[in-house]
């Protein structure tokens, strides 16, 4: 089966956060009550004009930039023309061939197995979305909302780089991430502001020519994206090598079933009939703009990834893992601002952190544990205050209680004894009380320490620090022989 | 220029118009003739003139990211042919698989 080779492509649809729609004012936000956010201009009345919200611009241009896009020097609306009741114009107003930016390219870090890779960006344009159907079961009639017609949405197209469904998830979970940077958009999957739908074909091993495509939709998180494009694999391969073919068409996702539906919709012939969109001028970028804008871009994961390596001296899967999130980034540097050592306080992130976060499927900033505390748990175990097997049970009391480390310290009596007089008497007690252990250790058995230790680790409840434990224990050991 | 009978029936379709054959062949006729004259704009020489797609030397037309109060949602459904409580209501269009 592997004579075949797969292309994936993506489209990504990204709703850039704004306060009014991308050529009215009226306000964009989420869940209001049907049709109260609308106007003449986004209800497609006669004789209103469009006017570009200058933010939107902005934002696109953020995001053209951060994934390495040339930016269009004069850029054009166009028309796109086709019929469908949640387009109340009869028209969507998009770009078509001066599109915002295009030629990007985004990197893909390494996975844990897997290596980087770079997908290329096809082009990223400015356009206006359309209203909402809500489909009345058993009716012949559907109901429109078109508070979401206008709101101003940036399509992300990337060139058939990806080879697998995997690297299409990794590519988008980038691209997400990337996003995230950016503070363009909330890129909530399930409000709806982040879509994406795949492209993918099948060709020979080898082969240049790209085979025929098919597109899928209906794609609500990265996971259906990755299931579908499995099952699209497997559907496709089979067409081809019973010698049947593949034919270009839409096909939606149903997750409950686990397969891709041919999509049956009222006949849509795919001749949108472009033409310029008379009611908006041309838009000339000066490269001052354009450099203003740049200066604006945060530090994106790459140059960051780099930083943390150079900076907090972390392995580059370590700092890739870190920054390929914002918050995570954010968080484990304002730990180790507040004095956190930057190794001890990544290791703690990526293990007990994030274990807990999938736990309870939760961020990390929701687990009650602000970056100064844990800043302050890597100071306890650095001060040798706490043991390291302590701190993790002192890291699960913080997250029930919210508390800092120090006073639960205290509190919960867990602090480490690292009071070499009180270790002393300690052992001393330990050694006459065993004396078969003593004298195994004594005859050569170098083994029996571990069980003294074990002694003297019972007695002081679990908190001597062990490794002074085992010196005092040798020191006791030798001195009585 | 050619207009065929076929390019209006396809145009129509597009636009959702339903001809007569009486009307089909009318307007292919029409059009032909609309269409070779625009087409005498081909004769110009145009080497030198940049592409426009306006006729008045404007750009960079923006609006600042300031909500304007909609329209209450009685008003906005004023024109509606069909509503259902705060929606449009439309025949139903087929979307699901
Ligand atoms: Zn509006």
């Amino acid at each position: 089966m592997s004579a075949f080779e797969t292309v994936i492509g993506l489209e990504v649809h990204l709703q850039l956060a704004t306060r009014t729609k991308i050529f009215c004012g009226c306000p964009t936000l989420f869940g209001s009550s049907p049709n109260s956010q609308t106007c003449p201009v986004c209800l497609g009345l006669p004789g209103v004009l469009p006017v570009l919200n200058r933010r939107t611009l902005e934002s696109g241009l953020k995001v053209a930039l951060a994934l390495n896009c040339r930016i269009q020097p004069a850029l054009k609306f166009h028309r796109k023309n086709y019929f469908y009741p949640d387009l109340p114009k009869g028209f969507q107003i998009s770009q078509y061939d001066l599109p915002l930016s295009f030629e990007g390219v985004l990197e893909v870090p390494a996975a844990a197995e897997a290596p980087a890779f770079a997908v290329r960006i096809h082009r990223a344009h400015l356009e206006e979305d359309a209203g909402k159907l809500v489909h009345k079961e058993g009716s012949r009639a559907s109901l429109v909302d078109y508070n979401r017609a206008g709101i101003p949405l940036l399509e992300i197209v990337t060139e058939p780089d990806m080879r697998t469904p995997e690297e299409a998830y990794r590519c988008l979970q980038t691209l997400k991430h990337t996003l995230q940077y950016l503070d363009v958009s909330d890129c909530d999957m399930e409000k709806g502001s982040l879509r994406c739908d795949a492209n993918i074909s099948l060709r020979p091993a080898g082969a240049k020519e790209l085979g025929v495509k098919t597109e899928i939709k209906n794609l609500n998180s990265f996971k259906h994206v990755r299931n579908a494009l499995a099952y699209e694999i497997r559907r496709q391969q089979e067409a081809l090598s019973s010698g049947g073919k593949v034919i270009q068409e839409t096909r939606l996702w149903d997750d409950v079933k686990g397969v891709t539906l041919l999509m049956r919709s009222k006949e849509f012939a795919h001749d949108y009939r472009y033409f310029p969109e008379p009611d908006l001028v041309p838009f000339v970028l000066q490269s001052e703009e354009i450099q203003a804008v740049r200066r604006t871009l945060p530090e994106l994961p790459p140059a960051r990834t780099r930083r943390f390596m150079e900076q907090y001296g972390l392995s580059s899967y370590d700092a890739g893992r870190l920054t390929s999130e914002k918050q995570l980034a954010d968080y484990f540097e304002s730990a180790v601002q507040a004095g956190g050592v930057p190794k001890a306080t990544a290791n703690w992130i990526q293990g007990d952190l994030l274990a807990a976060c999938r736990e309870r499927n939760v961020e990390i900033l929701d687990l009650k544990v602000p970056a100064a505390h844990l800043a302050q748990l890597v100071l306890l175990v650095e001060h040798q205050t706490v043991s390291s097997r302590m701190a993790k049970d002192l890291l699960k009391a913080m997250m029930k209680t919210g508390e800092a480390p120090e006073p639960l310290v205290k509190r919960l009596g867990m602090s480490q004894v690292t009071d070499s007089g009180t270790l002393q008497a300690a052992a001393q007690t330990v050694v006459q009380g065993n004396p078969k252990a003593v004298s195994d250790y004594r005859a050569g058995k170098r083994q029996a320490i571990k069980f003294l230790v074990g002694q003297l680790m019972a007695r002081t409840k679990g908190q001597a620090n062990p490794e002074l434990a085992h010196r005092i224990l040798e020191s006791v050991l030798k001195e009585g022989a | 220029m050619a207009f065929e009978e076929s390019e209006v029936r396809y145009v129509a379709a597009l636009a959702r118009l339903s001809l007569t054959d009486e009307e089909i062949h009318r307007f292919s006729t029409q059009l032909k003739q609309i269409l070779s004259y625009v087409d005498k704009l081909n004769q110009l020489k145009t080497d030198d003139i940049s592409p426009t797609s306006h006729g008045i030397p404007m750009q960079n037309v923006f609006r600042k990211d300031e909500v304007i109060p909609s329209l209450d949602v009685e008003k906005a459904l004023s024109n509606a042919p069909a509503r259902e409580g705060p929606f449009f209501l439309v025949p139903r269009v087929i979307e699901d698989a």
